[in-house]
C-alpha cells in the first residue's frame, strides 16, 4: 500500500479496513458505528464493505463490553467502540473485573483479545460527563494494555498493533484530533510491537514527557521556549501500558529536568507514576520534577472556565521555563 | 426410564458429595476463603447440561461447582483448585468462584452477580461467525435479575436474536434477603415477555423438567429463534456462603425444603417405581467414594509455586 494523506480520523478508519481485511476474526460494533458510521464518522464505510461483521448495538455498554469479552474468549477479535470514555464507567465491571481477569484467573487457558476504541478529553463546549481523561483508571488495572495516539500515523499503527495483540487493549483516541490536518500515513506496514516512545523534539535543558492531545500543546510550548533559548526535549509515550520507562530515563540523563504533562487531573494521574519511576531509578535531577495537568476540579461547560483549567501551550511554557530557571538543589 | 433417573441420581449425588466434601475441607482448614455451595440445587445443572453439546459455552456463577461437574470437569482438579494446588484446574489462580475449563465447555464461574450474562452473549455472537452452531448458556441466581448487566444482556440477545439460554436459578434468596421482598412481582420468568423472548417457570428440583425445557430452548436458539429465559425454582439447603448463620430462615423452613429437595425426591420416586433400595443407595456410596479419593489425591499434590504468581497476566 502506498502512503496516503489522511486525517487522524481517516487513519483510524484505514486501520479498521486493514484489520477487517487481514483478520477475518475481527468484528466492529458499538453504538451507531454500523449504518451511521459512528458519531465522529470514524467507522464510515465498514458496514457496507464487511456486512454483518460490523453492526449497531443498543445503548448498553455492559452488553457491548461483556459480549466483546465473551466473543474474544471464543476466538473472535472484537473491536468495540465506547463512544466517550466517560461512558465506560457505566460498564467498568466488564473491563476491570472481567476482561482483565480472563487470562490470569484461568491460568492462561483462556484469553480475551478485545480492543476497546474510545475517545476522551476536553473540547470547547464539552461538559462534565463528556470530557474526562480517564487513562489512569485503566493504567491502575493489571491485565489491560492502554495507548493514546496523537498523530494520524500512530492512530493507524497503534490500533493495528492493539488488534493484533492478544491482550485486552484500550485505544484512547481524541475527538479534537479526528478532523485535524492530513498527514502522510504509511498504511500497509508491518505490525509494530507494542510499546515504545517517540522523541518528538530533541533538546538538552528539560525533558517533557507527554501523551495524547497534550503532545501538540507540549510541542507548541517547546517551540516557544526555543525562541527564548531554552531547549526542551519532548518525549511522547503513546503506549502507557507497556510504558517505556527506559526512554524517559535515557532522555533525563541528558537533560536533568523532568516535566510530565497530561490533560487528566493531577492527583493519581499517570504523571505521578512517571515521577515515581524516575525517582526510583535514581537519575540525578537538577530541579524537583514537575507535573502539569488539569487541577483536581470537575470539568465546567463554559469555554472560558474550561480553558482556565486544562493546560494550554502558554501555561506549559511558563511552568517549564520556571522549572529550567530553578537553581540546582545543593 | 428408571435407568436415566438412576443416572440423574448419581449425577446429583456426585455434586452433593463434592459439595459436602468441600464443606468438610473448609471446616478442617485445607480450603480457605469464601465458598458458596449449591446443596439442594443439583437438579438444575444436571438437567440443563445433559442436553448441551460439547461445543456449547456455559457461564456460571460463584455457586457453580455443580455446573462444572455437570459439564464434565473431573473433581480432582477442582479440589486441587480449591486447595491452592498447582494441579488446580486454573493453577490456583481462580479458586472456588472462578473455576474455568473451556475444554469442557465450561467458560467459567464469576463472582460478580450478573456479569456473566453479557459475556455469554458474546460467546453466542462468536458462534454466528465461526460456524460452530454454538449456543451459550448464562446461569445466574434470582438476585442477578435485578442487575443492570442482566437486563442489558437479555435485551442485547433478543435484539440480535442470539442463541442464548438464560437460566435463572431462583433459590428464593438474593444472598441473605428474600427475593420476594426485592421485586414487586415474584414471577421472574414473566420478565421475558418484556424482551420479546419466551420465558418459563420450571420446577428446578426436577432434573427431567429442566432437561425438557432446556432442550426446547436450545432448539429455538439453534434455529435462529433467539434467547429464552428459564426460571428454575429451587432451594438451597446450605447458607449463602459457608459460615452464613442463616438467621433469615423461618422456623421449620429447612425441614420443609428437605422434603422436596431433588435428591430425596428422586430417591423416593425410584423406590416407588420398584428400583431396589440397594441399587438406589449404592449410588450415594459410589459418589462419595469418588469424591473422597479425588480430594485425597488433590491434597497430595504440591501447592502452587509462589515463583509463578506473576505468570499469565499478559500474552
Amino acid at each position: 500500500m502506498p502512503d496516503r494523506e489522511l486525517t487522524y480520523g481517516e487513519a483510524v478508519n484505514a486501520a479498521l479496513h486493514r484489520l477487517m481485511e487481514e483478520l477475518p476474526e475481527t468484528l466492529v460494533y458499538g453504538e451507531d458505528v454500523g449504518v451511521p458510521g459512528g458519531v465522529f464518522g470514524v467507522t464510515r464505510g465498514l458496514r457496507k464493505r464487511y456486512g454483518d461483521r460490523v453492526f449497531d448495538t443498543p445503548i448498553s455498554e455492559s452488553a457491548i463490553l461483556g459480549s466483546a469479552v465473551g466473543a474474544a474468549m471464543m476466538g473472535r477479535r472484537p473491536i468495540v467502540e465506547i463512544m466517550w470514555a466517560d461512558f465506560s464507567l457505566v460498564a467498568l465491571d466488564q473491563i476491570v473485573n472481567q476482561a482483565a481477569n480472563v487470562r490470569y484467573v484461568s491460568g492462561g487457558r483462556l484469553s480475551a483479545p478485545l480492543t476497546i476504541r474510545t475517545q476522551q478529553g476536553g473540547a470547547p463546549g464539552a461538559c462534565a460527563q463528556h470530557s474526562q481523561c480517564l487513562e489512569a483508571l485503566f493504567l491502575h488495572v493489571p491485565g489491560l494494555r492502554v495507548c493514546m495516539p496523537s498523530t494520524p500515523q500512530d492512530a493507524y499503527d497503534l490500533l493495528v498493533t492493539a488488534v493484533h495483540g492478544d491482550d485486552p487493549t484500550l485505544v484512547i483516541e481524541n475527538r479534537t484530533l479526528y478532523a485535524g490536518a492530513k498527514e502522510r500515513v504509511r498504511t500497509g506496514g508491518p505490525v509494530a510491537p507494542m510499546g515504545g516512545a517517540r522523541t518528538r523534539r530533541t533538546g538538552s535543558d528539560v525533558t517533557i514527557v507527554t501523551w495524547g492531545a497534550m503532545t501538540h500543546r507540549a510541542l507548541e510550548a517547546a517551540g516557544t521556549l526555543a525562541d527564548q533559548g531554552m531547549h526542551a526535549e519532548v518525549v511522547e509515550t503513546p503506549w502507557l501500558n507497556p510504558f517505556d520507562t527506559g526512554a524517559v530515563l535515557e532522555s533525563l540523563r541528558r537533560t536533568g529536568r523532568l516535566a510530565v504533562v497530561h490533560e487528566a487531573n493531577l492527583t493519581g494521574g499517570f504523571g505521578a507514576e512517571v515521577v515515581a519511576r524516575v525517582a526510583g531509578a535514581g537519575v540525578p535531577l537538577l530541579a524537583p520534577p514537575l507535573r502539569i495537568g488539569t487541577p483536581d476540579v470537575r470539568m465546567p461547560a463554559a469555554p472560558t472556565l474550561a480553558q482556565a483549567l486544562v493546560p494550554g501551550a502558554g501555561r506549559i511554557a511558563d511552568e517549564v521555563r520556571a522549572l529550567v530557571r530553578q537553581e540546582a538543589p545543593r | 426410564m428408571s435407568e436415566r433417573r438412576l443416572a440423574d441420581l448419581l449425577a446429583m449425588w456426585r455434586i452433593r458429595a463434592f459439595e459436602e466434601k468441600v464443606r468438610d475441607l473448609r471446616a478442617e482448614g485445607p480450603i480457605v476463603g469464601s465458598v458458596h455451595l449449591c446443596i439442594g440445587q443439583e437438579a438444575v445443572p444436571i438437567g440443563a447440561c445433559d442436553v448441551l453439546e460439547p461445543h456449547d459455552a456455559l457461564f456460571a456463577t460463584y455457586r457453580g461447582h455443580g455446573w462444572a461437574l455437570a459439564r464434565g470437569v473431573p473433581p480432582q482438579p477442582l479440589f486441587a483448585e480449591l486447595t491452592g494446588r498447582a494441579s488446580g484446574v486454573n493453577g490456583g489462580r481462580g479458586g472456588s468462584a472462578y473455576f474455568t475449563a473451556a475444554e469442557h465447555g465450561f467458560h467459567g464461574e464469576n463472582s460478580i452477580v450478573g456479569a456473566g450474562a453479557p459475556i455469554a452473549c458474546g460467546a453466542a455472537l462468536a458462534g454466528r461467525f465461526d460456524g460452530s452452531g454454538r449456543a451459550a448458556v448464562s446461569v445466574f441466581g434470582d438476585g442477578a435479575m435485578n442487575q443492570g448487566a442482566v437486563h442489558e444482556a437479555m435485551n442485547f440477545a433478543a435484539a440480535l436474536s442470539l442463541p442464548v439460554v438464560f437460566v435463572c436459578e431462583n433459590n428464593r434468596y438474593s444472598e441473605l434477603t428474600p427475593i420476594a421482598d426485592m421485586v414487586r412481582t415474584p414471577r421472574l420468568a414473566g420478565r421475558a415477555a418484556a424482551y420479546g423472548m419466551p420465558g418459563h417457570r420450571v420446577d428446578g428440583n426436577d432434573a427431567e423438567a429442566v432437561r425438557f425445557h432446556m432442550r426446547d430452548a436450545l432448539e429455538v436458539a439453534r434455529e435462529g429463534g433467539g434467547p429464552t429465559l428459564l426460571e428454575c425454582v429451587t432451594e438451597r439447603l446450605a447458607g449463602h456462603y459457608i459460615g452464613d448463620a442463616e438467621t433469615y430462615r423461618q422456623p421449620g423452613e429447612l425441614e420443609r425444603i428437605r422434603r422436596r429437595e431433588p435428591i430425596a425426591r428422586l430417591r423416593e420416586g425410584l423406590l416407588a417405581d420398584g428400583v431396589p433400595a440397594a441399587d438406589v443407595d449404592a449410588v450415594e456410596r459410589r459418589a462419595r467414594a469418588e469424591m473422597d479419593s479425588a480430594a485425597a489425591a488433590a491434597l497430595d499434590a504440591p501447592f502452587a509455586d509462589p515463583a509463578t504468581a506473576r505468570e499469565h497476566l499478559y500474552a
